[in-house]
């Protein structure tokens, strides 16, 4: 009746696993209960939960990468303190199985479930604002890559307190994720979760990719389009092209576990670095994926935060496309020492180095950027510039490993692990951070708190230092990575600098939590009244005001410039009045999206415990759903012209108020002259 | 460089046409599609490539030889391929706006389709009882999946041809119903393309 599962699954045994569950709980139970208190579900169910809005669902998308940021970090802290204590005749006090099965949680949910829906979410509220078209192509679509990614990351959760979840790593290499080796539940958590939000990915993907090379505002070419934009276009070809090598994969050792066949097994013609290879042709990708929307949002905040045009446009386009095809050229290099002949390692080892030049244009074209222009250090910029700093030794570790022969030394040591926490935390995350303090004003209309801000900042970066520099230490003293417990006593130093680090970024992470709970709490006083809340903001998302309405743009805006924005300010054409308003198309909001991403939870907790009659209910009411949607031809309706001025009234009422209070800062003398010099 | 050049000129004239972007739709919808097909593409690429490296991975079991029934996996593709070409008098039909005969060759097709299905199980149901099941070894484990894969996209076509000639039925030829028949047509040609493929590389190339 229920597969595979009993009630001796639940480790209610195990004190740490039932504190995490308890603790996931009372954080679910508080909020649930708020919402009750407040009376707010109505509101979350229709304004939230079943909107199609992109730019909810972006926000949506980020709460989850928060989310799942603070579990993911959980992790890795426990990982940090147990290194440091489990040394000599202390064992420390995570066991073995469990500690594998934290550091690939660790892995699986920053990948996947912080920096995916982090730069999803994003890309979401950003996107189609920059681009000046009111939503996305298929808004339904949008809602149902939110709801596959959201219960997928349930699943993830829920594996903490039924059963268990992977322990072979969040790459889930063969023998070890095979069912000879892991033959309980935690790899099917593994499996099933990273499936479902992967096709919540390629989704995404495709939504996106339409959206930007079809419903761009008149004007707008595609070498007019904004930097984050173009990031976001190779971004989503990367996720279509990449994300159905990782569906084949995993259906591959799905197919391994549940059907017995052959592929990565040991014995009967079975290829275990098919694997690997498989892998890494949708995972080197996958790091490009999470990279260029940084570096996207790197090149909005460095031009609007120094008063100047981006240096080296063309340049920065042609080195992200350089990189988005050069990225499936170098998935070798994470294993060398498979054994390949030294002329494939060869080729894969300079590949990987040529990866570095595009990159080092994009860093010279922040810089120059910078050069001569009016810095300002608001938190955005903070996380520009540590990003730069540390992103830039990050690289070079990276080249050093691409050297087959240096690999073989380093392959699987912490010199690994620090060299990918250093291009990721600051290429993926810090500009994610920078993008969410950047955004965050036009996404809800009051700003981040700077003070908040800054401190967290400065405690991530040194945070960052102090944590992975000496893992570079620790692979050069022959440390493996994904240890629980070592003799070596030249290690343990280093390892109890590198706890001291998390400790940092948790302090980090508090200081990002009081930044939100005390911006919140001091929104009116900062409402950002004009749209253009950082005062030379360039591109079109600035020119609406904050929060922008929901069909975004009462009229759709021509495009003459690069810097579009900008270039309206210039002319005088911004905050114009159209004569007269017209009714605007919209899609209307549907729980489809919503009640698809429940079947597809049912799906997939059923799949992973072998119920077999709720496996095929999930499944059947997934494809029910989705025919009775097709069947619904009324999924869009008119905004009325008159709703339109109304709401635009408000808009330039608000407009003349910051104008009479001197907050607006449109005035020629926030632009600096030399941001025309470039 | 230059579909991207040309997109950009038919964004621009397009918004121009329809401010409300109505119409847009059901361009964005087959555009978005195509992308779909492409990422299935590669899905494809990644399950040929490891029957391409497990190809010759019997472990002592049977090989591609010994258990192919040539004559019978042609009459299998004849199957799909007509059903190709049906489907496109389906597409003629709509295009001349008429509901019954893109009932009728919906329903032809449909049924060379599920007569594709039926003669594939049929095989795989054979191979399993004489006991060379997934399991027996890396080349059936890949022969299996590859052939498999197809069958399941197949498979949904025809569930999603069941829902179209009830929607024809139901709603005739609406904008929404015209713009899922052409997306099916493409899934389906596609589906035909990928067999050829299947065809050669795995029955073909086994036998040889």
């Amino acid at each position: 009746m229920f597969g595979k599962l009993t009630l001796s699954d639940i480790p209610y045994h195990v004190p740490i696993i039932m504190g995490a569950v308890g603790f996931t709980l009372l954080g679910a139970l508080i909020v649930l209960g708020l919402i009750t208190y407040y009376g707010k579900w109505t509101y979350l169910w229709k304004e939230w939960l079943t909107s199609v809005d992109h730019k909810k669902i972006g926000v949506m998308y980020i709460i989850l990468a928060l989310i799942m940021l603070l579990r993911g970090f959980s992790d890795a802290i426990l990982m940090r303190s147990q290194q440091a204590v489990a040394f000599g005749s202390n064992h420390g006090f995570l066991p073995p199985e469990h500690y594998d099965q934290i550091f690939s949680a660790h892995g699986t949910i920053m990948v996947f479930f912080m920096a995916m829906p982090f730069l999803t979410g994003l890309m979401n509220v950003v996107v189609p604002l920059q681009i000046g078209a009111r939503d996305v192509a298929f808004p339904f679509m949008n809602s149902v890559s939110l709801w596959l990614t959201i219960i997928s990351a349930g699943l993830v959760m829920v594996s903490l307190g039924v059963g268990d979840f992977s322990r072979a790593g969040w790459t889930g290499y063969p023998p070890l994720s095979g069912l000879t080796y892991s033959p309980d539940s935690g790899v099917d958590y593994w499996i099933w979760s990273i499936q479902l939000s992967g096709i919540g990915t390629l989704m995404t993907g495709i939504n996106f990719l339409v959206t930007i090379l079809k419903m761009r505002a008149p004007g707008m070419s595609l070498m007019r389009m904004p930097v984050f934009t173009w990031a976001t276009l190779c971004t989503n070809a990367l996720m279509i092209l990449a994300f159905p090598a990782l569906t084949a994969t995993l259906a591959l050792l799905t197919l391994d576990r549940y059907l017995g066949t052959h592929f990565f097994t040991n014995g009967f013609g079975g290829n275990m670095m098919m694997y690997p290879n498989l892998f890494w042709i949708w995972g080197h990708p996958e790091v490009y994926i999470l990279v260029l929307p940084a570096f996207g949002v790197f090149s909005e905040v460095v031009p609007t935060l120094c008063g100047k045009r981006l240096f080296g446009y063309t340049s920065m386009v042609w080195a992200t496309l350089a990189i988005t095809v050069l990225s499936f050229t170098v998935w070798l290099h994470h294993f060398f020492t498979m054994g390949a002949s030294s002329d494939v390692n060869a080729f894969f080892g300079i590949a990987t180095m040529i990866i570095a030049v595009p990159t080092g244009v994009k860093i010279f074209n922040w810089l120059f950027t910078m050069y001569r222009g009016r810095v300002r250090f608001d938190t955005p910029m903070l996380w520009t510039i540590g990003f730069i700093i540390t992103f830039v030794i990050g690289g070079m570790s990276g080249v050093m490993l691409a050297i087959p022969g240096a690999d073989y030394v380093l392959h699987n040591t912490e010199f690994l692990v620090a060299h990918f926490h250093n291009v990721l935390l600051p290429g993926a995350l810090f500009g994610y951070f920078a993008g969410y303090s950047y955004w965050f004003p036009k996404a809800f209309g009051f700003p981040l708190n700077e003070k908040w801000g800054k401190r967290a900042f400065w405690f991530w970066f040194f945070g960052f230092y102090l944590a992975f520099i000496p893992l570079y230490v620790l692979g050069f003293l022959g440390m493996p990575r994904r240890l629980d417990y070592y003799t070596n006593p030249a290690w343990h130093p280093w390892l109890e600098i590198a706890a001291v680090g998390a400790a940092f970024v948790l302090f980090g992470i508090i200081c990002q939590g009081i930044q939100l709970v005390v911006s919140i709490r001091d929104r009116e006083k900062n409402r950002d009244l004009t749209g253009d809340y950082w005062s030379n903001g360039r591109t079109m998302e600035w020119s609406t005001s904050s929060p922008a309405p929901f069909y975004n743009f009462a009229q759709i805006p021509e495009v003459h410039e690069r810097d579009s924005f900008d270039h309206m300010k210039e002319q005088g054409t911004a905050y114009q009045r159209p004569a007269h308003y017209q009714d605007i198309h919209m899609p209307k909001n549907t729980s489809a999206g919503f009640i698809i991403g429940m079947f597809a939870f049912i799906f997939g907790f059923a799949m992973i415990w072998h119920i077999w009659w709720m496996a095929a209910f999930g499944a059947l009411g997934i494809l029910v759903t989705l025919i009775l949607r097709s069947a619904n031809d009324h999924t869009d309706y008119y905004v009325q012209s008159e709703e339109v001025k109304h709401v635009e009234s408000l808009r330039f009422e608000q407009l003349a108020n910051s104008e009479r209070s001197g907050s607006i800062n449109a005035s020629p003398d926030t632009v600096t002259p030399l941001s025309h010099q470039v | 460089m230059t579909t991207m050049t040309t997109d950009v000129a038919a964004n621009r004239n397009k918004h121009i046409l329809s401010e409300h972007g109505h119409s847009d739709s059901v361009s964005n919808a087959v555009y978005g599609f195509w992308i779909y097909i492409m990422s299935d593409c590669v899905l494809f690429a990644c399950v040929f490539a490891t029957f391409a490296v497990m190809s010759h991975n019997y472990a002592g079991g049977p090989t591609g030889k010994d258990l192919f029934d040539l004559p019978y996996v042609f009459g299998e593709t004849m199957l799909l391929l007509c059903s190709s070409v049906t489907y496109g008098f389906s597409v003629l039909a709509m295009n001349a706006n008429s509901r019954k005969m893109v009932l009728t060759w919906l329903a032809i097709t449909f049924l060379l389709g599920l007569g594709f299905i039926i003669m594939e199980v049929n095989e795989f149901h054979h191979l399993i009882l004489a006991g060379h099941g997934p399991d027996r070894s890396g080349f059936l484990s890949a022969f299996f999946t590859l052939v498999g894969t197809h069958g399941t996209h197949v498979s949904f076509g025809l569930i999603w041809m069941l829902v179209m000639m009830y929607q024809v039925a139901r709603k005739g030829l609406s904008v929404p119903v015209r713009s899922r028949l052409i997306r099916l047509s493409m899934f389906w040609h596609f589906l035909d393309i990928v067999w050829i493929g299947v065809f050669t590389v795995v029955y073909l190339m086994g036998v040889m």
